[in-house]
């Protein structure tokens, strides 16, 4: 929706500032993408969902410091192990003025079951609604699960009425392909924020919700979001000051960012880990010239490869010392992470080459490569230089590397895990580490191992896993998540990298709040 | 005579035609051919020359990456200007790129010329429909720009073949595009001259005499017809160099694995801002010196060639 | 005369027609149009009723004529990337574009014809030689590079202009223009440069040569026999008869430099159709794709055509003589 009357909208804009006078704050900011979609349901990506929550919310939700604090609902709790109650808060409305009741929480759940959406994992997870009354939900989960509460954080809550009206009772399909539904490009949530203008691959405008239930920090009254593609324009708005804030800033912007005035960049760790998978579950690989067996199915190739990777000069060179290599699926913020885990495989190109050719590969083999080139930091430049790296010791890797909606369209369980070997990022959004056990590693059954691109399957592992998700004893449960980890790396499941850096660009007149996650919060951005 | 004498007198009477005075006569000129004559030399025997294999990547350290031009803090003598964010050798990968980039401008050049001349000859020899039914391509085509059809051409490739085999055939793709982009003026050309030849008495002789008409146009024509197409085809050559930089640039050009200087440009660009301005500066200055080269000398032999402007 | 309008606009017409059978070639036979349409999950049994209700099994010139008549009325499907229709989507990129070329079009002009009058008249001046490198250097440099430096020295190191985007514009019903808002006009002043460059120089070297052409003809030496002023003279005549092909050259350049558009807006991140373009390429977005294809194809027929008829009633040896048709230029 656009003001097609472009005098009037100059009028009322002009008489919008005067009423608001000093306090009129817009905020303007960039990414290297687009939010794929204004329907919360459409897809499970951290950049999307987290600009959605300023419009959309959920029950829960996390505060700066990462704790999960109640949103939509005010309290929970277990009245038995496979049933949790939710008490919604009273007063809440819409943006266009209607109630919220539990009947639009069963109504979204509902509707993440449904063919296009991409929350379906959320939807695995609750079996069954049940509406006690017009403030008080249940939510019954098919085994004990007692973190529900925690990984809800990204499923909101649609109003039926208005889903009803427009036609959008189910999500919108990204992945497949007929004309989005009006969830796609209009956005009706309890959030801060109502969505003003959307003009998906330029701008997207949000305009605050004078009605919102809640309170601030932030002081934003305006927020334009552009997408921009190329590093070294994102970077230029920001020092120009285009922008008040960009991201992410190419790692190698640093220093000319602490030097320009006005602009400074915003660092951290980040709680996402960067590891690279391979197919392990074909008897013949799709994408490589080993006819008749499967190279990554023998331990020896995939230990060969782990130790081929020189992680000190990927940080070095292509991170600029920004990255914290790894040895573990889980960053140290994860609930679950353990020192002594981290440990990684030497790099030693020799013992690389003599376990390839135990293998029966000692003269190489070729591979084709899946990377992403614009969701993870540098992610094109690793994965060309692990190309590099693997090349030495004789195995010939093809790169192809794609914007991120074509990669994700040719990985993942909608097409079949087409690939041989892969380089992938995850950041736990509950931050405990059942849930890259159960997504990334688990075998692909029973609605577990939905991202497990590369088919990992262990079975001690397995039997595992459902002990870890309803242990209540947090000395048992670590013990038991060290040993799944311990499994996983013995294994080579997947050969982690590194953490990879937050890389934010801010003015120095605006002040964000920078979560590990690497999702941006508007309602922290206060602008001076 | 003997072939060595052919050759021999060619060659005396080269040197004392007014084309090679008037080059001998203009410095700029000369330092344009030799200029160009660097580029090729070092284009055609880059992998001898050159001191590093920047596309062997057993040989590239990650570890050398981002070195300085030698003449700079923290520069390297192994790399006098400096490495590319993956350790390969700026001064390697420039003559590589510039392999491709004369590769792919030369026969796209080529390839235009054949079918240019080919249809400008018939054309004109042959005259009614097909003259007019080639005519009309031509005109349709001319109002379109070669970049543009040579994007069309390229972006439909993409989409029919499947990623792996684009790859493969996306050199010869980029020459077909940039080929067909180009033919018409030297259709053109060709056919105003072969329709003020076929007039003349000698065409006629032969014709009576029975000489097959394609080997009159080839033997008789064409000749004639050279010294046009000639300062066609080095205008041309610019122009496909460019193109092809800018499809490179664009993301729709030569594959990565064998990259032109269009591409260098393209991956240094993230890192201009950064301080590591050698990245797309260096590519981007042999670029437009080739590039100047070139034109400079598609002008003088213009000028050369013009009778009128003597 | 009347034959001859006929003429041009049949072949509009088959032009049209040749491009738009690319394009609907490209639409339905470029992979297979229900994969892009449907999910993963869709059965085969509705992919066969989809296919039939689409009418993917109709010949193909029933097929042909139905994207005809859909494409005359605007309607080019939904674009596989932005699930929205493709009509949309160009309606919002024009302004962008046209309002871009336009500009870069007119100090194209503006710049490149006194350069080419001055560097005919004085040959030899300084001034001259140095406009003339300034040309060369301008068509060896390719485009793109230009945006870069120009964004590195004017939005980097001097911060007087902005680095990317068309800044905020300003709705007229149906249109979309930067020029009335401050940063709106600051926005196109380097992209319209960056695209007008390659064209100010071959409007520069044109004029120069036409021009100097025209000086050397039989009657400019009679009119300078006469005593005519040398202003009258190279003002009244030569200028006046070089002005013909440079307008129709010119007026084909337009579609060139919409065209163009398509580098500039990728280094700018301008948001036209051009960049609109290199995206479907891209993504693999067929539908866009043969939309811009069309949208192109008519924009130089209709130029091409005026142009054509502008000539023919300007230049009167055209009418006399009907065979020496088609050899402008």
């Amino acid at each position: 929706m656009r003001f097609r009357n472009g005098i009037l909208a100059a009028f009322a804009a002009t008489v919008l500032a005067f009423s608001q006078g000093a306090d009129a704050k817009t905020f303007k900011w960039a990414f290297q993408g687009d939010v794929a979609t204004m329907d919360p349901h459409g897809l499970f990506e951290t950049m999307t969902l987290g600009f959605q929550a300023a419009i959309y919310e959920g029950l829960v939700i996390k505060n700066s410091d990462m704790v999960t604090v109640g949103s939509l609902a005010t309290s929970w709790e277990s009245i038995n192990p496979t049933t949790w109650r939710f008490h919604l808060r009273e007063g809440v409305k819409f943006h266009d003025g209607a109630d919220f009741t539990a009947e639009d929480v069963a109504f979204s759940v509902d509707r993440i079951r449904s063919e296009g959406s991409d929350l379906k994992v959320i939807a695995g997870m609750i079996k069954e609604v049940k509406i006690i009354d017009d403030h008080t939900v249940d939510l019954i989960t098919p085994a004990p699960d007692p973190i529900l509460p925690i990984q809800l954080e990204i499923f909101y809550i649609m109003d039926k009425d208005w889903a009803i009206e427009h036609k959008t009772t189910t999500a919108t399909n990204l992945k497949g392909g007929e004309e989005g539904n009006y969830a796609n490009l209009h956005a009706n949530g309890t959030g801060p924020f109502m969505l003003k203008e959307r003009q998906p691959g330029i701008k997207t405008v949000l305009v605050r919700n004078p009605n919102w239930w809640g309170s601030m920090v932030g002081n934003v009254t305006e927020a334009v979001f552009t997408p921009v593609g190329q590093n070294a324009t994102r970077v230029a708005a920001l020092i120009a000051g285009d922008v008040d804030m960009a991201y992410p800033i190419p790692v190698q912007d640093w220093d000319r960012l602490r030097s320009a005035p006005g602009a400074k960049p915003l660092t951290g760790p980040e709680a996402r880990t960067i590891f690279l998978g391979f197919d392990q579950v074909r008897d013949e690989l799709l994408y490589s010239n080993i006819k008749g067996k499967n190279p990554f199915k023998d331990v020896r190739v995939r230990r060969a490869f782990a130790h081929a990777i020189d992680i000190e000069a990927i940080k070095k060179k292509v991170m600029r010392d920004a990255s914290a290599p790894a040895g573990l699926m889980v960053a140290p913020q994860i609930n679950g992470f353990s020192e002594a885990l981290n440990e990684r495989w030497a790099y030693d190109i020799d013992l690389a080459k003599k376990l390839l050719a135990e293998a029966g590969y000692g003269d190489g083999f070729e591979v084709t490569m899946d990377c992403p080139n614009d969701r993870y930091v540098n992610d094109e430049r690793i994965c060309q230089a692990v190309v590099g790296m693997l090349a030495k010791v004789g195995v010939k890797v093809n790169l192809l590397a794609q914007t991120k909606s074509k990669y994700f369209g040719k990985v993942l369980a909608q097409n079949d895990y087409d690939t041989s070997f892969f380089l992938l990022g995850w950041t736990p959004s509950s931050f405990d580490s059942y849930n890259p056990l159960s997504a990334l590693m688990a075998c692909r059954r029973d609605g577990l191992g939905a991202f497990n691109l590369g088919g990992y399957c262990n079975e001690e592992f397995m039997d595992l896993l459902p002990k870890i998700q309803s242990e209540t004893d947090q000395v048992k449960r670590q013990a038991m998540i060290d040993r799944a980890f311990q499994i996983h790396k013995d294994e080579v499941g997947h050969i982690p990298l590194h953490q990879q850096p937050l890389s934010w660009g801010v003015r120095d007149n605006v002040s964000v709040s920078q979560r590990p996650d690497n999702v941006f919060d508007l309602r922290y951005a206060i602008k001076n | 005579m003997t072939v060595s004498a052919h050759l021999v007198d060619g060659v005396r009477r080269f040197r004392d035609s007014d084309v090679y005075y008037s080059f001998k006569r203009s410095p700029v000129t000369i330092v344009a051919a030799v200029v160009t004559a660097i580029f090729m030399i070092s284009a055609l025997f880059a992998p001898w020359l050159a001191p590093h294999q920047p596309f062997d990547l057993a040989t590239v350290e990650l570890l050398d990456a981002f070195t300085p031009p030698v003449w700079e803090a923290g520069g390297d003598p192994r790399f006098l200007l400096g490495t590319d964010d993956q350790g390969r050798d700026m001064l390697s990968t420039i003559m590589y790129g510039a392999r491709i980039s004369l590769g792919v401008g030369f026969a796209a050049v080529a390839f235009a010329m054949v079918i240019g001349i080919g249809l400008g000859l018939v054309s004109g020899y042959l005259g009614g429909v097909i003259d007019a039914v080639i005519m009309r391509v031509a005109d349709i085509q001319l109002s379109f720009p070669a970049i543009l059809i040579a994007l069309l051409i390229d972006g439909v490739a993409r989409s029919v073949l499947p990623r792996d085999m684009h790859d493969e055939v996306a050199i010869y793709v980029l020459v077909f595009a940039i080929g067909i982009s180009g033919w018409v003026q030297y259709a053109r050309t060709v056919r105003g001259s072969t329709m003020v030849e076929k007039n003349k008495e000698y065409v006629q002789a032969a014709h009576v005499m029975g000489i097959p008409p394609a080997l009159i146009m080839l033997r008789h024509v064409l000749p004639n017809v050279m010294g046009p197409v000639l300062v066609i085809g080095t205008i041309h050559l610019a122009v496909a160099i460019i193109t092809e930089a800018t499809l490179s640039f664009l993301g729709v050009g030569v594959p990565p694995t064998s990259p032109s200087l269009g591409t260098l440009i393209r991956v240094g660009n993230d890192f201009l801002f950064s301080g590591e301005w050698w990245i797309t500066i260096f590519p981007g200055a042999a670029l437009v010196l080739l590039v100047l080269a070139v034109n400079l000398l598609g002008d003088w032999l213009r000028d050369a060639l013009n009778p009128k402007l003597r | 005369m009347f034959a001859f309008v006929i003429r041009r606009f049949a072949q509009a017409i088959i032009v049209m027609l040749t491009v738009g059978m690319i394009a609907f070639s490209l639409f339905n036979y470029v992979g297979d149009p229900i994969n892009n349409l449907v999910g993963q999950d869709t059965s085969q049994a509705d992919r066969v009723a989809l296919r039939e209700q689409l009418g993917l099994n109709d010949p193909f010139f029933v097929q042909f004529g139905r994207f005809v008549l859909n494409a005359a009325r605007g309607d080019f499907g939904i674009s596989y990337q932005q699930r929205r229709p493709v009509s949309d989507l160009i309606s919002e990129r024009l302004p962008a574009t046209l309002e871009l070329s336009i500009i870069a079009a007119i100090l194209a002009l503006a710049v490149g014809v006194p350069m080419g009058v001055y560097t005919a008249l004085r040959r030899d001046g300084f001034l001259s030689h140095v406009f003339l490198v300034i040309s060369l250097i301008g068509i060896s440099i390719p485009t793109f590079l230009i945006g870069i430096l120009l964004i590195l020295l004017f939005g980097v190191v001097l911060r007087w202009l902005p680095t990317f985007g068309r800044g905020d514009v300003v709705d007229l019903g149906w249109w979309t223009t930067g020029l009335l808002t401050a940063s709106g006009a600051k926005a196109l002043i380097m992209p319209s440069i960056t695209l007008a460059l390659f064209n100010m120089t071959l409007i520069m070297r044109l004029v120069r040569s036409e021009m100097l052409e025209v000086l050397r003809t039989d009657y400019i030496k009679f009119a300078r026999a006469r005593g005519l002023a040398n202003r009258a003279i190279n003002f009244g005549h030569a200028l006046k008869n070089t002005m013909v092909p440079v307008i129709t050259i010119t007026g084909l350049q337009l579609g060139s430099i919409i065209a163009f558009a398509i580098i500039t807006e990728t280094v700018f991140q301008w948001p036209g159709m051009g960049l609109l373009f290199i995206q479907a390429i891209n993504e693999v977005d067929i539908p866009v794709m043969s939309a811009y294809l069309c949208m192109i194809a008519l924009f130089f027929v209709v130029i091409n055509l005026i142009v054509d008829l502008l000539y023919y009633a300007v230049d009167p040896r055209l009418r006399i003589d009907s065979t020496l048709v088609g050899t402008h230029g």
